[in-house]
């Protein structure tokens, strides 16, 4: 049967729209000139032999401010009895620079999945983007939802076929499938962990500690989140690369929900300071 | 065929930046002036003028400065851009556009390369005329701002050296902008500053017009069109006594600023600097509602 007319929906005349077709009917690359047959967008490899490199190279004596992208995070996930808890900060550094204070680094790649931002914010944004396209097209194909382990090698191939070029990527991503809550941790360098607790980004040393010590696996919801929560406030106080919002998310049996969003700066602070107080005064009391 | 190679033409469309033997070539060049022999029967003779060509390398970036700023409002939004054109210490011309009108509803500011900067515009246009053709209808506000962020990424490896605002309505004609970095990172905000005065016209806007860093976080006043331009304006004027880069006064006090103003209908003004606010109004930061009331005598520029 002939399919050609899908390439060209609106019939316009040698334009063609769809898919990886980019090349307008003058033969002018505007961007992405191919796909992978998996379906994910092929990106141009840099000029030159030394990829990861390239852009080094060519701002070598130029001002250190010259180009800079995105980057610095606190982000954490962990699995429970009640489901996937995951708690990230909101700040994105360019060099000393702050250059938001109110990125949304848990993406939602549909109602089942989340995924988190750390290393290069387009990185991320861009492929669990793409994540996104490629799990719905999953999902028309086989008429049932994609697995979080599928949905998350997925992307560990994709930047993997990037190894070596300079991507920055470490991710979790989490949802609820078949077999239950899932929490996968995948990287740039194409590391696909499947794991129960992980924190990624420049603050994670700092939530790592407040986390292991409050978890267990029979915490309450209420608990978790707290706890979520309380892990990235101790990173942003400590970690000059993170901080701005906490935004926590709960990960159900029927879909994520968005819990909290709130400023992680001395209000919060001087929140803590009060409860531990308390506790303090309760302890000498008995 | 190579669908790189225009049908109809001869000419063919250039490889995306230049393959590996191009670098070499560079590359083979360096290594032969460092071994080009000075003495014995072989030696050659030596210039003044190659002596300090001992290493070649590929630079395909230079950074002409500039900044760019997106201000919306309930019902508009403000998109900015200074026009010098830096290189090093000179200054080739102060009077370049930054910007692109997309549609009557959305305006672009670059900052960064110029050359990048063209052809970012290029490409934009090209897609936002492909787009028009095939719809029969401009793109809205959001789809430009996702087409903006993959076409940089798409140069993921070999980037546009630009850094983006981009501003308009909406479709409920809702005033909002959008700041991104150089491979496709973009944040959909109120107000956003990017290019060399970043870091000095950003914090401003965040406090004058987010009301951040203000006491207990009270809500601020929503600007007017009026006042957001002023505020624009003045943010322009005052980077500029800091930044070389960013394009202060001209000879007669005047702003060589374009200001792309959108309200529902597209409009565009050229205004010159005059700034209504005190001083000490900026040292308070007060409220700009606060401010209006004041009688103001103490001006910036008269």
């Amino acid at each position: 049967m002939e399919l050609g007319f899908l390439d060209r929906p609106h019939g316009a005349g040698g334009v063609r729209v769809t898919g990886a077709a980019l090349v307008d009917e003058l033969g002018y690359s505007l961007g992405c000139d191919r796909m992978h047959p998996t379906g994910a967008p092929v990106l141009t490899a840099p000029p030159g032999d030394a990829p990861a490199s390239f852009l080094t190279e060519a701002f070598r004596g130029q001002d250190d401010h010259a180009l800079k992208f995105l980057h610095g995070t606190t982000t954490l996930a962990f699995v429970f009895q009640g489901g996937v808890v995951v708690a990230v900060d909101s700040r994105a550094s360019m060099g000393q620079y702050i250059g938001s204070g109110s990125v949304r680094k848990i993406i939602e790649i549909n109602p089942y999945l989340l995924g988190t931002m750390a290393g290069g914010a387009a990185d991320c944004s861009f492929w669990e983007r793409d994540l996104g396209r490629r799990c719905r097209l999953y999902e028309l194909r086989n008429k049932e939802r994609i697995s979080v382990a599928a949905a998350s090698k997925l992307l560990a191939n994709t930047v993997y076929g990037y190894k070596g070029m300079g991507l920055s990527m470490g991710t979790m991503i989490t949802g609820w499938d078949k077999t239950g809550p899932n929490l996968f941790y995948v990287d740039n360098d194409g590391t696909r962990l499947k794991g129960h607790k992980f924190s990624v980004g420049s603050g994670s040393t700092y939530a790592y500690g407040v986390l292991d010590q409050g978890y267990h696996w029979d915490l309450t919801v209420e608990d978790a989140l707290e706890l979520g929560r309380r892990s990235i406030f101790h990173a942003t106080h400590r970690d000059a690369a993170s901080g701005g919002f906490i935004n926590v998310y709960h990960v159900k049996e029927d879909g994520w929900v968005n819990i909290s969003h709130e400023d992680s700066g001395m209000t919060k602070y001087y929140e803590y300071k009060a409860q531990s107080a308390a506790v303090d005064s309760t302890a000498m009391e008995s | 065929m190579d669908p790189l190679l225009r049908p109809g033409h001869n000419a063919p469309h250039l490889p995306a930046a230049m393959g590996p033997g191009y670098a070499d070539v560079f590359d083979r060049l360096s290594r032969q002036g460092g071994r080009v022999e000075t003495t014995g029967t072989n030696a050659l003779p030596t210039f003044d003028a190659h002596a300090g060509a001992k290493q070649a390398s590929f630079q395909p970036y230079q950074n002409n400065g500039g900044s760019v700023v997106a201000v919306a409002g309930k019902d508009f939004c403000v998109v900015a851009s200074d026009t010098r054109f830096g290189l090093g210490f000179a200054v080739p011309t102060r009077m370049i556009s930054r910007n692109l009108v997309l549609n009557d509803k959305v305006v672009l500011a670059t900052a960064g390369m110029q050359a990048d900067t063209c052809t970012l515009h290029k490409v934009l246009r090209i897609r936002l005329d492909m787009y028009r053709q095939n719809h029969g209808k401009d793109m809205s506000l959001g789809a430009v701002s996702q087409l903006l962020s993959n076409t940089l990424y798409y140069k993921r490896f070999f980037p546009y050296y630009t850094f983006n605002v981009l501003g308009g309505v909406d479709e409920n004609g809702e005033g909002f902008c959008y700041g991104y970095d150089a491979i496709g990172s973009h944040e959909k905000v109120k107000v956003v500053c990017t290019g060399s005065s970043q870091s000095l016209i950003q914090p401003v806007l965040d406090n004058q017009v987010d009301g951040k860093q203000m006491y207990d976080g009270q809500p601020v006043a929503e600007l007017s069109l009026e006042q957001t331009v002023e505020l624009v304006k003045d943010c322009f004027s005052s980077a500029g006594e800091r930044d070389i880069y960013t394009v202060g006064l001209d000879g007669r006090g005047q702003p060589p600023l374009y200001v792309k103003i959108l309200k529902l209908a597209f409009v565009l003004t050229s205004h010159p600097l005059r700034s209504k606010y005190t001083r000490s109004h900026f040292i308070q930061g007060q409220s700009p509602a606060v401010r209006d009331s004041q009688t103001t005598t103490d001006t910036y520029f008269t």
